[in-house]
């Protein structure tokens, strides 16, 4: 069989498209951004016309792959942690619509928040919606869930959620590929009532999610995921989730584990396997990459019960992502500490890129703010963030996708002036455009930055739904054309663009300035591909 | 056989390339390969690491634990340092020697200095002069990659090959360019270490 060198991103990507893929959905996001990336660049998905383009947000991507999976196709949803929030209404939803063609929901968690504004635990979705999910604990495995994962799908037509960490999204590995499936054919659900969640049916589907619960735990605990290995010291028994595994067995590469060990990649949690830890070990230690689930799950609220040792009493620490030496610390063996970090070692924090178009438009706007003090400016997610950082220290706030116009609006409401907003033009794609209609609608005293790179490029330069349409959509949404301005930062139209930002700030309601100049980095790719 | 390394740099220095090199003769060779990077907000500028493993037994942490790397390789002086937590005793730190400085409190270059002469396994020269004189600064990766090809236990003519492999698309000019910078990193590690 063929071997490749990918990256967990990658290896998932692949095993989706051997597995009969039709269509993947999603929205750019560290560390998920390389899964569609990687679609889009295969010759396989090319052949058979798979759809990989990017879509406006989460939620979206959502709807759209389970719209897929109602016409009978497989589809995968690709998103990080955070976008699942977004996406949270469809994905609660679609455990009672559940599936017709296999869906599997994929995320990327970022544990110890990399680069992230929490550490969220996808599972504690999956749990909520009572849906399966699965971790891989290696590439290999992220390559062979999918065949797996879609024929779970489509035996209990539910949507299966896929969670994937980091670490395993951004290192390769060699995997080896399996036989390519063929397609699933067009087909609607046998039941034309099965996507309709009006509250009569949606009580039925409840009560029908409800009663298979315990077929999806029989399922956990014969999954070829999961597994029970056997150790003679039972004073100590091991629960090991995804990729937990992996920093497990990096301290027994000499020696066997002498305690029996439970892998867990497949959830929800495998009851009978956890119950014959119980019975045979007189404590049970959890090893979860993420938030203490599992562990919380087997101590229950009070912890009278078994002894659980994790994240939750301090054996782990309660925050961050695991590694091998924490793993050894907690079981008390011995490791390496490694020299120190010589003092004079200086952090040295992203920053943006030396010809920035966004350093240009920050210059501006602190020029402008300057009599008004600190606090006025509402920032977004992407690269310019930064400029929260020195010399700009030009923003105020970093929340979610689309905060920036809201926060602002809200502020102004309350009476603050200056009340700016500063969000880029693939996040205003994703979640910009509802709150700039409250803005309109509530004629709110608002300047609105529109940071028109024309591309989405903190995760890399991908494609945005609005591109070349932002004036047309803002007029749309009804911002007067006289108060929609187009500058170019550069340092040569300084000046000018203060003067502009002023003549804004002073007008009475909604006004849009667009800094548009493309990211250097785009403009090098395009020049490197026109030799 | 194992070998654990890290690749630091600062982001848009492209350690990238020379990981992609490595893991390229790794898997040329045979052997298993776990190749950790960093994606994401930290390629804008700030530091970054690779942390790469070949092993001809199958390796499980796609990180390396402290104490266990047996090579640092890093294109910038300062961020070499950063990851000596992860060295292990007998292991060998391979730098260039020019500083990088996109931050205020970067460290004086004597203060460097001291702290690099601490080290008693090291490869220390200015790759970015090094590729200068060969033709082009940008091939400063490959002088670094040179002057680590004598502590990987790898066949030197699989790593050229990955370099024809990776540059191949750029023209002969830009292969002969880079084989030349890592052929003279190459020399100075042999002559030096």
């Amino acid at each position: 069989m063929e071997k490749l060198l990918l990256l967990g991103d990658e290896a998932f990507a692949q095993g989706a498209l051997d597995a009969g893929l039709s269509g993947a959905f999603g929205y750019p996001g560290t560390p998920s951004t390389e899964i569609i990336e990687h679609i889009q660049k295969s010759d396989l998905a090319k052949e058979r016309h798979i759809h990989c383009e990017w879509s406006a947000n989460e939620k979206t991507s959502m709807e759209e792959g389970l719209g897929m999976s109602y016409a009978g196709k497989r589809t995968i949803v690709t998103m990080k942690h955070v976008g699942l929030n977004v996406a949270a209404d469809p994905y609660m939803n679609s455990a009672l619509t559940g599936a017709n063609g296999g869906i599997i929901v994929a995320v990327g968690d970022d544990p110890s928040m990399h680069s992230s504004q929490n550490e969220q635990d996808s599972r504690f979705y999956a749990k909520f919606a009572m849906l399966p999910a699965m971790e891989p604990s290696d590439q290999q495995e992220a390559y062979d869930i999918p065949k797996y994962a879609f024929k779970l799908s489509e035996k209990y037509k539910l949507p299966v959620l896929f969670r994937i960490p980091t670490r395993l999204c951004h290192s390769r590995s060699g995997v080896t590929r399996t036989e390519v499936l063929p397609e699933n054919e067009l087909s609607l659900p046998k039941d034309p009532n099965q996507f309709m969640l009006l509250p009569a049916i949606a009580r039925k589907r409840y009560q029908h999610l409800l009663e298979i619960q315990k077929d999806l735990e029989k399922e956990s605990e014969e999954s070829p995921f999961n597994k029970y290995i056997d150790g003679k010291n039972k004073s100590l028994g091991i629960i090991s989730c995804g990729i937990s595994y992996n920093y497990l067995m990096e301290n027994y590469q000499e020696s066997k584990c002498e305690y029996p060990i439970l892998k867990i990649s497949q959830y929800p949690i495998p009851r009978k396997l956890i119950e014959k830890m119980a019975d045979e070990c007189d404590e049970i230690l959890v090893l979860e990459e993420g938030m203490p689930i599992v562990e919380e799950m087997l101590k229950g609220y009070l912890g009278r019960g078994l002894v659980v040792k994790g994240r939750l009493d301090g054996t782990l620490p309660r925050a961050g992502e695991l590694n091998a030496n924490l793993v050894a610390k907690a079981l008390q063996l011995t490791f390496k500490d490694g020299k120190n970090i010589p003092e004079i070692v200086a952090p040295r924090p992203p920053a943006l890129c030396v010809g920035c178009p966004h350093r240009d438009t920050y210059l501006a706007i602190n020029e402008v703010l300057k009599p008004f003090g600190q606090g006025h400016v509402f920032g977004d997610i992407g690269c310019y963030t930064l400029g929260f950082q020195p010399p700009f220290n030009s923003i105020n706030t970093c929340i979610d996708m689309g905060a920036s116009i809201t926060l602002a609006v809200g502020a102004a409401t309350a009476g603050l002036f200056p009340a700016f907003g500063v969000i880029g033009d693939s996040t205003f794609g994703h979640s910009g455009m509802t709150g700039l209609a409250d803005a309109v609608d509530k004629k709110s005293n608002v300047v609105i930055f529109i940071l028109d790179n024309s591309t989405t490029a903190m995760t890399g330069m991908q494609d945005n739904v609005l591109l070349g349409k932002l004036e047309q959509v803002c007029m749309g949404i009804g911002v007067e054309k006289e108060h929609i301005r187009v500058i170019t930062p550069l340092k040569n139209k300084h000046d000018e663009n203060v003067k502009i930002i002023e003549e804004e700030m002073n007008y009475n309601g909604v006004s849009v300035i667009i800094p548009r100049r493309e990211c250097i980095h785009l403009f090098a790719k395009k020049k490197a591909m026109k030799k | 056989m194992k070998k654990d390394i890290i690749l630091a740099g600062v982001g848009g220095q492209g350690i990238l390339s020379i990981a992609t090199i490595i893991g390229y003769a790794v898997v040329e060779s045979g052997l298993y390969l776990k190749q950790a990077e960093v994606h994401g907000m930290s390629q804008r500028g700030g530091d970054v690491q690779s942390n790469l493993r070949f092993s001809d037994k199958p390796i499980h942490s796609d990180l390396i634990p402290n104490g266990e790397a047996d090579i640092i390789i890093s294109v910038e002086p300062m961020e070499a340092l950063r990851y000596l937590p992860f060295l292990s005793e007998k292991g060998w730190v391979i730098t260039n020697t020019k500083p990088f400085i996109n931050i205020d409190d970067y460290p004086t270059e004597e203060e460097l200095k001291a702290e690099l002469d601490k080290l008693p396994n090291k490869i220390a020269l200015n790759a970015d002069e090094v590729a200068k004189e060969a033709g082009n600064v940008r091939a400063m990766n490959m002088v670094m990659l040179g002057a680590t090809s004598p502590f990987l236990g790898l066949p030197v003519e699989k790593l050229e090959e990955g370099i024809k492999t990776v540059f191949g698309r750029k023209g002969q000019a830009v292969v002969d360019l880079n084989l030349k910078a890592f052929n003279i990193g190459r020399k100075f590690a042999e002559e030096n270490k």
